[in-house]
């Protein structure tokens, strides 16, 4: 056990490390969720009201897609100089890298929502009108819901001969968690109807599916 | 094992024809509805092979993963005997909800086990892979036509298309990652398809009961389920769709096998090639 908290931890310093001295995903990302939030702010141009049904939506579309530019950057990290094929023969176990990949992912979208959310809420007027600390546990799970199958999928899309495939795996997989945070978020902001069986439902497929990729990541690491 | 194919298929064909005759003239006309209500003959038997054929390919994807190990093949044989004892004794232990039959929910649970256990008998590893790709594949055309044939009934009977009704939903989630799963299957390169897609399988099983679930709060305007839920029919509609099913089984079965036959070949055909091509490589060096 110890040897795999070491692991993950050493990896997930060096992933940031690396982000820290590059920004390449971060950037990448930032820039992709702003464009999303003008152009949806410029084309819809929502009152306070409106903007509160459509927020939940919106908000999520834009980090789901940010989340897939630093997804796709992953595991494409460990190719060059055939580092992922170092790691593969050394005794390490597969899943210290899979959780130190998801945790980085993690970290780093974690980061984009919090530099996001201020710009959300000033471009859609945005006052929540139920309980707003809610909005925090929503957001953990609901990006730990995307970065763990991402990860996992940008793995098995590493072996495929196009990358694109990991979104079109990604998305099918994600529905009931996409619907549980687009639904707990409206609900959230509305505060009509309580987001308590979404975020129960989210903690659910948040579990379920840290099982299963923590269960078949090595199967899908040493696939030949 | 020559003649057996003909056969079926004569068979098959007779007994589609019959249920198609069955659907169209002897059923009874349905009193609200009127003959719009005769496309249930499809619809329905066309979903319960769909969700038999996915539940197939998890089944043999399990399988496949597990097989790589014999530790894990004798856990997930014990973990399979361990579901279908607690299904059987659950049924009759757990109050279900109203509806539910308590002999249906034993009978799923055997059902389960016998046909993993019936797959791990019959098919090799490799088989194991060719059934859950042949499966995926005749699933989704089988789902294709629930998702069709869904539309067409409910236009004139609810006077919409389409719906984000729980059962609406799931059958399109599903048909969407069996879709994402044949896409898998046909961008990835030969030697690590197998185990990614059955990794995918395991995903897609595991997101069918949260989609069902996520949906489930919303009010649902899908007719209950006629057999085993709280909805009656007519013992003569129930003959019908009965051998409809049989002919829609049979029929998927018969194309289930011979895809699996031409798969075969298929494999046999590109390893003698790379064989050829090895020993070229040889005699020229």
């Amino acid at each position: 056990m110890s040897l795999l908290s070491s692991i993950t931890l050493v990896t997930v310093q060096k992933d940031i490390r690396l982000e820290w001295r590059s920004k390449d995903v971060l950037n990448a990302m930032l820039f992709f969720a702003l464009l999303v939030v003008v152009v949806f702010s410029f084309s819809f141009d929502p009152d306070a009201e409106e903007s509160r049904q459509i927020a939940g939506g919106l908000v999520w579309v834009a980090f789901l897609f940010a989340a897939v530019v630093a997804l796709n950057q992953t595991w494409a990290r460990e190719l060059r100089n055939q580092v992922l094929d170092a790691y593969r023969i050394s005794p390490a176990p597969a899943n210290a890298l899979f959780l130190a990949k998801a945790v980085g992912n993690f970290l780093f979208v974690s980061v984009l929502e919090a530099l996001m959310t201020p710009l959300f809420i000033v471009f859609y007027k945005l006052r929540a009108l139920g309980p707003g600390w809610q909005l925090i546990p929503i957001a953990l799970l609901g990006t730990w819901a995307l970065v763990v199958n991402g990860t996992f999928f940008a793995a098995m899309s590493l072996r495929t001969r196009s990358r694109e495939i990991m979104l079109l795996l990604l998305f099918p997989i994600s529905i009931p968690a996409l619907l549980a945070m687009v639904n707990a978020t409206t609900a959230v902001l509305v505060g009509e109807a309580s987001a308590k069986f979404w975020i129960v439902l989210l903690g659910t497929y948040d579990v379920v599916f840290t099982i299963a990729c923590l269960f078949l990541f090595e199967t899908v690491l040493h696939a030949e | 094992m020559k003649r057996v194919f003909p056969i079926l298929a004569i068979l098959t064909a007779l007994l589609l024809s019959y249920g198609l005759y069955l659907a169209l003239v002897v059923a009874p006309t349905e009193q609200t509805m009127g003959d719009v209500q005769r496309i249930f003959y499809y619809h329905v038997p066309s979903a319960w092979t769909a969700f038999l054929l996915f539940s197939l390919n998890f089944l043999a994807s399990i399988q496949y993963l597990v097989r790589r190990n014999p530790f894990s093949d004798r856990l997930a044989s014990v973990v399979v005997i361990a579901i279908a004892v607690l299904t059987c004794i659950g049924a009759y232990v757990v109050t279900l909800p109203e509806g539910v039959e308590k002999s249906a929910v034993a009978t799923t649970g055997i059902g389960i086990a016998l046909l993993y256990f019936g797959i791990r008998k019959f098919f090799s590893e490799q088989g194991t892979d060719i059934l859950a790709l042949v499966t995926a594949e005749v699933g989704v055309v089988f789902c294709t036509v629930v998702l069709v044939t869904g539309p067409l009934w409910a236009r004139p009977v609810w006077g919409i298309w389409w719906t984000w009704d729980i059962r609406l939903t799931s059958t399109l989630v599903l048909w969407l990652i069996y879709l994402s799963y044949l896409m898998l299957r046909r961008f990835s390169d030969s030697g690590q398809t197998p185990v990614l897609a059955a990794a995918l399988a395991v995903f897609g099983a595991l997101d069918v009961p949260l989609v069902y679930f996520s949906i489930w709060i919303f009010r649902t305007q899908h007719p209950q389920p006629v057999i085993g839920g709280g909805g009656s029919i007519d013992p003569r509609m129930l003959h019908v769709l009965l051998i409809n099913w049989l002919a829609f089984l049979s029929f998927a079965g018969l194309v289930c096998w011979s895809r699996y036959r031409l798969e075969v070949l298929q494999r046999e055909v590109e390893e003698a090639q790379a064989l050829d091509s090895l020993a070229d490589a040889r005699g020229t060096r």
